[in-house]
């Protein structure tokens, strides 16, 4: 692999700069690629990837590391391919997931491609999971041995093609042991916060921004109960989500929370904790990671958000090509727009978005 | 991997032997020219011989000359130092081509928000020569014309001495930016008469960080950096006595080698010019074909991004440059080249190869051995 060309793609952020570092060690030829996304007004926002001081940060890095850096701009796909699919889909009552699609279409699109055009062998990101390749040649995409930040889930569109040609150098690592090595190279984002929320949304949350650039006003409209009584008015359905607690009201004699969505009529129904429980779901088209379907026979894990624990499933087949996800024990967070990501044990198998959820009987 | 430097219209390597000549500027003869006492006249001395040096090659007669810290503060000094409100002579009106350097454009356009001045555009046929009858039109004896002798994204060379002529025929001043021609035409002001020039050393293997302007001495200029009086009261600022001799320098070598150097250049830009169009489709020379500097080849190709050819290139091992390239990624097309007319689109695909006195044969054929086919995968991409 010794002096191969690869593509780093750097965000000036500790991992991604670690990343660069780890490659040229292991002698690789090593360039440095940052993509310009479209960041709307929030160009100023220091969490964001891509404002001038990122590009300033992974400048410098690449200087230290003494790797050629390109800052290519991929602004309008990322606008028409990420944001736009989550303008719309919010709009429609989900909670998408953007980082899937942008690792999916634009990482590993359009920077892949990029990547392979400029001549280079290897999309190398400071992704947090690891990709083995086994006897067959096919690969494997698994788990980063840190918990706290394992990305696997973000990563699980990902097909065959896509991972032979992607390094991840951190997945062995953990974040601290990447600090450390930001520090020992001196990068003066050693000690950077991690990047929290949507790149491109900015320091005053999603819901502003989909009041900002949503192409459809935003409707109030009735809260229900579960008996179907009128008990309130809410703000506009991409306000809220299933599960939510806050903004809908108080004067309730018991907590409640959001368990539905009435797209529809433009409805939030509320209920009790207990109604929050869901007890399977259906999910598709899958992805799969190894190129085709996998046993249904055996018991999975399932993630159904980033940062949720993986729940024991088991699969069956569902009309229209769907996948019944049926939990052994009831959850609380899952949320129509997300992917559910299937893994045994530390292994993704594959990721679907989810389609509807079901409450228990 | 084995890189090979083609971007000599951005900077320029420095020949040894002008280091060599600057060193002792450092730690020896380090006085500052300011200074009465021994080390000060030592200083003092060497910038004087350095602008003498200076002048005399350009053969200016009614010249003098202002050290500066470059190309960019040359023109930032002639446009404002002949504005400044204070100023008695005070001009009113600037004349400049669409094809200028942002240092001209952009300190045009500021001295014009600030109200300071009116500016007018001059016309340019579609290799960026000034239209002669287009000039003489606009100009009225209160002006002051200021067109790149040399422009560094196409390489097209006006005919400044003709230039200087219709200028001053209406009574108008005319500033150049020689920045680029000064690397490879012998500047005589003598012949080409104009009233202020602007070079930067680097573009002809100096120092970065010097240059200066020289100036008709019948011209009012008023200082822009104020200070100590250096300069003769033009230029406030200790001199930078080692940049100063080295552009004294790197220019003295310059001129002394100016035919074979240029003989040298010529064959390889030809070799460069006339492969690329025969061997690429869709790829065409922008700029003169034959007023065009030695060292410079520029194209447009059809299909294909110059932001993207660069970075391709480079990881190639080939350094060069496009008209619309942007280090931070946004690239937009070339201003110079839509003003020749070439569409938006097409000018998305600038390329600017330009070569040097160190630049070798074999280097300019790999660079077109692999050319071809980094095109062939940008457009497939």
């Amino acid at each position: 692999m010794t002096g191969k060309k690869v593509v780093v793609a750097m965000s000036g952020g500790v991992d991604s700069s670690v990343t660069a570092a780890l490659m040229v060690q292991q002698g690789f030829d090593v360039t440095g690629i940052m993509l310009k996304l479209w960041t709307g007004d929030c160009e100023s926002n220091d969490n964001a990837c891509c404002t001038p001081e990122a590009i300033q940060q992974a400048r410098q890095v690449a200087g230290i590391l003494g790797i050629p850096f390109y800052v290519v701009d991929v602004k309008n796909r990322f606008k028409k391919i990420v944001v736009d699919k989550f303008i719309e889909m919010s709009e429609q009552g989900l909670t998408p997931n953007p980082c899937f699609y942008c690792n999916q279409h634009i990482r590993w699109g359009v920077l892949l491609d990029k990547t392979l055009q400029l001549g280079a062998d290897y999309l190398v990101t400071g992704h947090y999971a690891i990709i083995e390749e086994d006897q067959e040649h096919i690969f494997h995409l698994k788990k980063g041995i840190d918990p706290k930040k394992d990305q696997s889930y973000v990563l699980s569109g990902l097909d065959q093609e896509k991972l032979q040609r992607t390094i991840f150098p951190l997945g062995n690592y953990k974040k601290e042991g990447v600090r450390v090595i930001a520090e020992e190279y001196g990068f003066t984002v050693a000690q950077k916060p991690d990047s929290q929320d949507l790149c491109f949304v900015g320091s005053n949350g999603y819901r502003s921004f989909l009041s900002q650039y949503s192409t459809s006003p935003l409707m109030k409209g009735n809260i229900r109960n579960l008996s179907g009584s009128i008990v309130g008015e809410h703000s506009g359905l991409v306000n809220y989500t299933i599960g939510q607690r806050k903004g809908i009201g108080s004067g309730f004699q018991s907590p409640v929370y959001v368990i539905d969505k009435d797209i529809k009529n433009n409805e939030i129904i509320i209920g009790s904790k207990e109604m929050l429980k869901f007890s399977s779901l259906t999910a598709g088209p899958f992805n799969w990671i190894s190129g085709s379907k996998p046993s249904f026979q055996v018991e999975y894990d399932v993630k159904i958000r980033y940062k949720s624990n993986p729940k024991k499933v088991n699969l069956l087949e569902d009309k229209d090509g769907l996948i019944r996800i049926i939990f052994n024990d009831p959850v609380r967070d899952a949320t129509p727009g997300q992917v559910a990501v299937l893994y045994i044990q530390d292994e993704v198998i594959g990721g679907g978005l989810i389609h509807e959820v079901f409450r228990e009987k | 991997m084995d890189r090979v430097y083609l971007d000599y219209a951005a900077t320029s390597p420095m020949d040894p032997r002008t280091v060599e000549r600057m060193l002792p500027f450092f730690t020896q003869q380090f006085g500052n020219p300011s200074s009465l006492h021994y080390f000060g006249q030592q200083a003092d001395s060497a910038v004087d011989l350095a602008r003498n040096a200076i002048l005399r090659l350009f053969k200016s007669l009614d010249h003098d000359l202002v050290f500066t810290s470059g190309g960019t503060e040359s023109d930032n000094l002639a446009l404002k130092g002949v504005t400044t409100p204070i100023n008695q002579s005070r001009i009113k009106r600037i004349l400049i081509s669409p094809i200028e350097h942002p240092a001209v454009d952009k300190t045009a356009k500021r001295l014009e928000q600030d109200g300071t001045v009116q500016i007018d555009l001059l016309r340019v046929d579609n290799y960026g020569l000034i239209l002669h009858n287009d000039l003489q039109n606009k100009l009225t004896g209160t002006t002051l014309a200021s067109v790149v002798w040399a422009n560094n994204e196409i390489g097209t060379i006006n005919d400044i001495g003709k230039i200087a002529q219709i200028c001053h025929k209406s009574g108008a001043l005319l500033h150049t930016d020689a920045v680029q021609a000064a690397a490879h035409l012998n500047i005589n002001l003598n012949e080409t008469d104009v009233d202020m020039l602007s070079i930067g050393a680097h573009k002809f293997s100096g120092p970065k960080g010097v240059g200066c302007l020289v100036f008709r001495k019948t011209i009012n200029l008023d200082s822009q950096i104020v200070g100590g009086g250096q300069e003769s009261g033009k230029r406030g600022g200790t001199h930078n006595v080692p940049l100063i001799v080295g552009m004294q320098a790197a220019l003295e070598m310059a001129y002394k080698d100016r035919e074979s150097i240029n003989l040298h250049l010529t064959n390889l830009r030809d070799q460069i010019i006339a492969e690329i169009l025969k061997n690429i489709p869709g790829s065409s020379l922008t700029g003169h074909p034959v007023y065009r500097l030695p060292n410079h080849a520029s194209f447009v190709f059809e299909g294909v991004k110059g932001q993207e050819l660069v970075i391709a290139l480079d990881m190639a091992g080939f350094s060069v440059s496009s008209g619309s390239a942007c280090k931070v990624g946004n690239p937009s097309p070339s201003q110079v080249l839509l003003a020749l007319g070439i569409p938006e689109n097409l000018a998305m695909g600038a390329l600017r190869v330009t070569v040097g006195r160190n630049t070798k044969e074999d280097e300019v054929r790999s660079f077109l051995d692999v050319l071809p086919n980094i095109v062939n995968n940008l457009r497939n991409g």
